[in-house]
């Protein structure tokens, strides 16, 4: 009892000095000082309607390529955590009638819905992050409906390598033409789709790179879901 | 007051509540399920903070992977939180 | 007086943050500290909010100086797949204690290492 009252007094306290610094940061008021600088360039800079994309592909790419980074050393994480020499999925029991013939129909929509989501990403909300989720989720279904299911090992790994270095390519091109790494040498020196600003085909490289991120994050956290799910077989 | 701040209010109080459960039902289940509740809400929250990229990835991820990979994790472990009295002498060993 | 947005977010750190301090279970530590992040994360995204503008997507009729401010959405957008992916590494190693001691319980798991 004195640990929780403990533990509700240091919350007290933690939450009036939140509460306080928060007072000098009134809410729905105009801060915008780098955010200005963004939104005003994005379109001629970048070439994509979507300032979230264009921050986090093109003004921040490299950042980006540290979170894609950190998932895949969390996903071999897991991996390694869970190995045993023999695991096998343990389910016992199909899934119901509605549950395995929704997942039959609506699987190749859901990931071609993932899809849509990351190669419209410089366009309408969305990017590689929640398309490569929704890929994902339909793995989950696919996993949740049938026993015997599972994912192309080995595919997914080819998949996953290929991916990752081809995101380091992409830099290593644009550090070879203009001089830094991650320039976007699509938008920049080829120009292609400038006069095509709102359409599918414009954006510069966001569009490769959002489709790399989002294969990359389907692929890991399918990955993960596999690892989280079988268990040891003892013979 | 006009009608979306009573909307925004109910939202907020309502992820609040579904927070407080999830921590407090000893059902671990139940509990991922009130997490799950939470992420919904806060999506729906940030979509009406004019953040639809967020939304749409917290729908994704926070509702229904984040609550999946619990669920695994339940599986394989267990699914009640054990009952414990306090014991004495506890404070020598925190 | 602090809005709402910033209400609830301050809540959801503080009740995760409960959870991390007086629970014993490691699941239900795990589940506070989700909590958290959302909370962490709305907080993080309200900081970013201008009443009165729209979402950062410049297509028909919205100019820029008609956006709210686009890069703690960025920030949040990439911090959430990164959270679920760090959760369930942090849940294989729940996983792993248990195989090991048979219990979740932090106290037990504490005294049977000593």
């Amino acid at each position: 009892m004195l640990k929780r009252a403990l533990a509700i007094i240091t919350l007290l306290i933690i939450g009036y000095w939140l509460a306080q610094g928060l007072a000098g940061v009134p809410f729905g008021e105009d801060r915008m000082l780098v955010a200005q600088y963004y939104l005003d360039h994005v379109k001629e800079q970048t070439g994509a309607v979507n300032t979230v994309t264009a921050v986090v592909v093109n003004y921040r790419g490299f950042d980006t390529l540290g979170e894609v980074t950190v998932l895949f050393i969390a996903s071999t994480g897991v991996g390694a955590l869970l190995w045993r020499k023999k695991r096998e999925r343990t389910a016992k029991t199909e899934g119901s009638i509605v549950l395995t013939t929704g997942t039959r129909l609506l699987a190749p929509f859901i990931m071609l819905f993932g899809a849509y989501i990351f190669i419209h990403g410089h366009l309408t909300p969305g990017g590689g992050f929640p398309g490569g989720a929704t890929i994902a989720t339909a793995f989950l279904l696919l996993y949740m409906a049938f026993t015997v299911y599972e994912i192309p090992h080995k595919t997914f790994e080819k998949v996953e390598g290929a991916v990752g270095m081809a995101y380091v390519l992409v830099g290593l091109i644009g550090l070879a033409i203009g001089g830094y790494f991650l320039y976007d040498w699509i938008w920049q020196d080829w120009g292609f789709g400038v006069d095509n600003v709102g359409r599918l085909l414009s954006g510069g490289f966001i569009p490769v790179i959002y489709t790399i991120i989002g294969l990359k994050v389907g692929t890991e956290l399918s990955g993960i879901i596999d690892n989280m799910l079988k268990e040891e077989v003892s013979e | 007051m006009n009608c979306m701040a009573c909307i925004e209010y109910i939202i907020i109080g309502t992820m609040i509540i579904s927070a407080i459960l999830a921590v407090e039902w000893r059902d671990l289940l139940a509990a991922t399920v009130g997490m799950a509740a939470v992420s919904l809400f806060a999506s729906l929250l940030f979509f009406m903070l004019q953040a639809p990229d967020v939304a749409m990835t917290e729908a994704a991820i926070g509702a229904a992977l984040s609550g999946a990979i619990f669920i695994f994790a339940i599986k394989r472990t267990q699914r009640f939180e054990t009952e414990e009295e306090e014991k004495p002498g506890w404070w020598v060993r925190w | 007086m602090i809005s709402a947005y910033y209400f609830g977010a301050i809540s959801l750190i503080l009740i995760g943050l409960y959870a991390i301090l007086v629970k014993k279970n490691v699941l239900k530590m795990l589940i506070g500290l989700s909590i958290m992040e959302t909370g962490v994360n709305l907080l993080l995204v309200s900081v970013g909010y201008i009443s009165g503008r729209s979402a950062p997507i410049l297509s028909e009729g919205i100019g820029p100086n008609q956006a709210v401010d686009p890069i703690p959405q960025a920030l949040v957008l990439t911090a959430i797949v990164i959270g679920v992916a760090t959760t369930a590494m942090a849940l294989s190693v729940a996983m792993i204690i248990y195989e090991k001691y048979g219990t979740l319980n932090v106290e037990e798991i504490r005294r049977l290492r000593g």
